[in-house]
């Protein structure tokens, strides 16, 4: 088989999982770091190997071929059948790419980060079983196969999350990590069933059929066929509720709030997990069904394209507040999540649209942007795992002036900040130009709001960097505990993420400027031609203004020592600071909804009635039989001469009536 | 030739002494004989039947064989539960063993 050696990215992590954890405790540290990184090592070879072989391959038209390796049939269901498999085809392999290298940076990371911790090999088992889940959620051949790894990784995320399982915020936050996104997959599961019930299949054999461009029919027709006649509001229903699943694993508004906190577990989780790869699962869900969502739901993609901006902008708003640096990154994954999920839902502007390039440029972009995105985010979270290995705090208050004391850290997370701020020649400017120029055409009110929000996103990195590395030096604190650079093994992968970072934005910028072919949308894009990147000068001149000005306010703001503005904008909006700093009260109007109303009204009166009358009436059983038996006891008097001349009479007595008969 | 029912008048009081002396015994051993003794009636019912009603076939006198076997060997594992039991309760008699008993 050509793609066989695919199987070993699933089974490799697997092994090591399995090894670590049932063997890693009589392991030495090293040793079961090893092993983790080795098999990691290995299965970002076979990802190279399987995106060159993929990559390099003939095109069919044009088009890449949706590649199924492995296939087969777990547990067929009458007309329905649940497969288990690999599947190839460009989103895939680019998401093979994305989270085996950020996971192997992470592996080498934990080396100098976890060094020592308690629970080390524990810790390699976990990332390991992360990993194996996160692939084989992207390989997923259909929709009920993605679920499940789907909550696999839902499960590491709420170990990794705990790891540190003896401080009880660690506890909280994964337990709420869990139920959050376990209350979105709910509607997620629904959504599957509905579309499995509905059309006889689960299986994403849709996407071989690219639908843009193309215009034949993309689907095994009887089947949505019969889902359409059944009702036109079936399909659309489902890809909402799916899109709701993806929302809580995605960190959309208002199912948000698991993922600041979930920054307790360690710092190289929270890089690998909650800003590269887990946390984009949503896009790539809806990247995956995309098809559907353009032929079947075009106007329920509105949907998503107004999460999104509601997320990105409240997101952004948050992390201008924050004071806690994991927190501004946390609340800077979800706008940029968010960033993604609008570029996914603006690729359509109408059915009408669909040949037209631009409805292909969202698709291209969000895709884009998750690959960039994962590269220098994971870079930012890294770098500050360098910092609070540092200084020993996640507080903003600890530090100020470290880029004398820690100079590859602070150059590392000043590209990626430019990155992310959408500065030309770093990557994050030619995937986020090419989302706004989507947004552009799908509506300009968007299009400009998306631009604001990138304008706060420049800020809010900036007010970070600034505060970490320059601003006022905690003085005390640095002369108790002297800050320094991190050991090689953390600063190898900041510096390759931040070459990745360089080289992409590099090349991507050149082309888009010159109109090169083979950038990324030679790879991906939604109809699986070649998409020629072509910045509009406008718009990239326009954000990149903005996005200089907004860096400049932010230098302007917290570079010096003191910060008379910034103190004198508390000062006058107190209430305002208060609200950003708690995040719009967002957790307490949760904690408000579940406790007060949900508990109150609804779970009491039904915990009264299964205490009450389902327990009574079994109670009721078992003290009928408990009194039955009571009764009968003395029966058994334990006297053998007894029951012999019971045994007697009975015989008699049945030989009596036998007679009789 | 002995009529069959001298047979079966033995085998009647055997049987009743047998049940008499399960019911009326506290020893275990006299209460395993009196068992016995119950079986040894039933045997002579098939030997004594065998021959009234099937002379020149043998399967009564068998089953006879089979029952003396099988109570050979139940008196046999009787005897290995007795000798626990004794060891047990320091005791002999069926009223010891009351475990069970609440």
């Amino acid at each position: 088989m050509e793609y066989g050696y695919t199987a070993f990215i699933l089974l490799l992590p697997l092994l090591s999982f399995l090894v670590l954890g049932l063997a890693g405790m009589k392991m030495q540290h090293k040793v079961a770091g090893l092993i983790g990184t080795c098999s990691l090592g290995l299965v970002t070879i076979l990802s190279y190997m399987t995106a060159f072989q993929y990559f390099t391959a003939d095109r069919v038209n044009g088009i890449y071929q949706t590649i199924v390796p492995y296939n087969f049939t777990w547990l067929p269901l009458g007309n329905l059948h649940f497969d288990m498999g690999i599947l190839l085809d460009p989103i895939s392999v680019m998401m093979l790419i994305v989270i085996s290298t950020v996971s192997l940076m992470v592996h080498i990371y934990s080396f100098g980060y976890m060094h020592g911790e308690k629970g080390f090999q524990r810790y390699y088992a976990f990332l390991s079983l992360f990993t194996m889940s996160m692939l084989g959620l992207v390989l997923a051949t259909n929709i009920f196969q993605m679920y499940m790894f789907w909550e696999l990784v839902g499960v590491s995320s709420y170990l990794l999350i705990g790891f540190y399982y003896p401080l009880k915020p660690a506890i909280a936050a994964s337990k709420k990590a869990f139920i959050v996104t376990r209350f979105a997959d709910m509607f997620f599961l629904i959504g599957i069933l509905t579309f499995g019930y509905y059309t006889d299949s689960f299986s994403f054999s849709f996407a071989g059929d690219i639908v843009m461009g193309q215009g034949t029919t993309p689907f095994i027709e009887g089947n949505m066929a019969k889902a359409v006649t059944a009702g036109a509001c079936i399909i659309p229903t489902a890809l909402v509720l799916m899109f709701i699943g993806g929302a809580g694993k995605s960190a959309m508004f208002p199912l948000h709030i698991w993922l600041p906190d979930a920054m307790e577990g360690p710092t190289p989780v929270s890089a690998l997990i909650h800003a590269a790869t887990m946390v984009v699962a949503g896009v790539y869900q809806i990247a995956r069904m995309f098809p559907l969502w353009i032929q079947y739901a075009p106007e329920a993609m509105s949907i998503v394209v107004w999460v999104g901006v509601i997320t990105a902008f409240y997101a952004a708003a948050v992390a201008c507040a924050q004071s806690d640096i994991k927190r501004v990154l946390a609340f800077s994954t979800i706008s940029q999540i968010a960033f993604m999920m609008v570029a996914l839902g603006v690729s359509l502007p109408g059915h009408e649209a669909i040949l037209d390039n631009h409805a292909q440029l969202g698709y291209m972009a969000g895709m884009f942007h998750l690959f960039t995105h994962a590269m220098f985010k994971a870079c930012l979270f890294l770098g500050a795992g360098c910092i609070i290995h540092a200084v020993h705090s996640n507080e903003m208050f600890y530090m100020g002036g470290l880029r004398k004391y820690m100079p590859v850290t602070h150059v590392t997370f000043l590209i990626s900040c430019l990155a992310i701020a959408g500065i030309p020649f770093f990557s994050g400017f030619s995937s986020k130009d090419e989302i706004i120029t989507a947004c552009m055409h799908y509506s300009p009110v968007v299009g400009w709001i998306m631009t604001g929000i990138a304008a706060m996103t420049a800020f809010y990195m900036f007010r970070l960097y600034y505060g970490i590395f320059w601003g006022t030096e905690n003085v005390e604190a640095h002369e108790h505990h002297t800050p320094h650079e991190a050991p090689a093994t953390m600063t190898i992968p900041l510096i390759v993420l931040t070459v990745i970072t360089l080289g992409v934005g590099i090349y991507t910028t050149l082309g888009g400027f010159l109109g090169w072919g083979g950038s990324f949308g030679a790879f991906v894009s939604a109809s699986g031609q070649d998409y020629t990147i072509h910045f509009d000068p406008q718009i990239a001149a326009t954000s990149t203004i903005i996005a200089i000005l907004s860096i400049c306010l932010a230098t302007y703001i917290y570079k010096g020592e003191s910060q008379p503005i910034a103190d004198r904008l508390y000062k006058t909006f107190p209430k305002l600071h208060r609200a950003a700093y708690k995040r719009f009260y967002q957790d307490e109007i949760w904690q408000y909804v579940t406790h007060r109303i949900i508990f109150r009204c609804v779970s009491t009166p039904i915990a009264w009635f299964d205490r009450h009358v389902v327990d009574g009436t079994f109670n009721f059983l078992a003290w009928g039989a408990n009194e039955a038996g009571e009764s009968i006891r003395p029966w058994q008097s334990g006297d053998v001469r007894q029951y012999a001349v019971w045994f007697l009479t009975g015989a008699v007595a049945l030989v009596l009536i036998l007679l009789c008969i | 030739m002995i009529p069959v029912q001298y047979f079966l008048v033995l085998s009647a009081l055997l049987f009743f002494i047998g049940v008499y002396g399960f019911i009326s015994r506290r020893n275990l051993i006299a209460m395993l004989i009196s068992i016995e003794l119950v079986l040894n009636a039933v045997d002579i019912n098939f030997a004594a039947i065998n021959r009234l009603l099937f002379p020149g076939l043998n399967e009564g006198f068998f089953m006879t064989l089979f029952s003396i076997g099988v109570s050979a060997a139940e008196s046999a594992v009787a005897i290995a539960i007795i000798l626990n039991v004794y060891r047990n309760f320091k005791s002999d008699t069926v009223d010891s063993i009351t475990n069970l008993k609440r």
